[in-house]
């Protein structure tokens, strides 16, 4: 085996993302140039994981920005909200409408019809 | 200072106050993230606007298994994918010729540092350099430590890309750092 057959399982071997078989193992551990490589990518790693506490400072009024676009859907919500109470008052409404008049309608025909039994 | 998980629940049960509290507190770490996403302050501030207000809207399905701030990173970078891949679509002037994106990074730490041995200014501008594909799953794994399986989720892309994106970034990466290093100590 030479370091060229594994260079390239490096950048994955570093942190685990790639599994080898023993005999590569075996190899990676042994080989200078690939233990130098590891050590390489073991660095790079760190100093990524540094950036992750290296702020970078927000252009002024973005923060407010963001806080009024908040605001903003909130209200738009409210609003979303009452529209659909109303809705559904209306809704509830013209639905208990039309139940009344659904019942006013079968009471107008059931005595329409007893009245025709009657006179027959 | 109110603990960050009452103002989570506060903010669950429709408090606005406490969700604004939870925006002041994590604002510049997500920016961060953003910029280092989209390359640039201006996208980044859509993309963090986007990505709090979508997590506003989903706050009640938030259930603390993970961090706030895991749950927040992952928003985000759905946002910005979908920022970039828009911008893609639309794009149709090229940027002028010589044009420089402004250097935002001026917290390097020098404690960092000195533990790696590496420039981390240098490190950043390596990274401000990968192409976006790339760039995008380097600080989601390697920056932020997300899970491969959320990162290939929130980019919309298969486990194996994700990993092979990864692969590639790292080894762009080494070669910018180290190659940089190795050529700047022959001068």
């Amino acid at each position: 085996m030479r370091y060229e057959d594994v260079a390239d399982l490096i950048p994955g071997l570093v942190d685990g993302t790639v599994e080898v078989d023993e005999r590569t193992r075996a190899f990676i551990d042994s080989d200078l140039r690939c233990q130098a490589e590891l050590a390489r990518y073991r660095r790079l790693l760190r100093g990524l994981g540094a950036l992750r506490t290296t702020y970078l400072e927000p252009a002024p009024g973005g923060l407010a920005q963001t806080l009024n676009a908040l605001a903003a859907e909130g209200e738009r919500r409210v609003a979303r909200g009452i529209l659909t109470s109303r809705r559904a008052v209306v809704a509830g409404a013209a639905l208990g409408g039309a139940a009344v008049a659904g019942a006013a309608t079968a009471a107008v025909i059931a005595a329409r019809s007893r009245r025709r039994l009657l006179a027959g | 200072m109110v603990d960050e998980s009452e103002l989570i629940q506060a903010a669950q049960h429709g408090d606005r106050e406490a969700f604004d509290e939870l925006v002041r507190r994590t604002y510049v770490d997500l920016f961060t993230l953003a910029v280092r996403l989209t390359g640039n302050e201006e996208d980044a501030r859509d993309v963090v606007q986007d990505a709090y207000l979508r997590a506003w809207k989903g706050i009640g399905k938030f259930r603390g298994d993970a961090q706030l701030s895991t749950w927040l990173y992952r928003i985000t970078a759905n946002c910005a994918s979908t920022h970039l891949s828009r911008r893609r679509r639309t794009r149709t002037e090229p940027l002028l010729p010589g044009f420089e994106p402004a250097d935002v990074r001026h917290d390097t730490q020098p404690e960092a540092m000195t533990e790696t041995n590496l420039d981390l200014a240098q490190v950043a501008q390596a990274v401000d350099e990968l192409p976006p594909k790339l760039r995008a799953v380097v600080v989601l794994r390697d920056v932020y430590g997300l899970p491969h399986e959320a990162i290939a989720e929130e980019l919309g892309i298969s486990l194996s890309a994700a990993k092979v994106r990864l692969h590639r970034a790292r080894k762009r990466l080494r070669d910018a750092v180290f190659e940089e290093k190795r050529s700047s100590r022959a001068v």
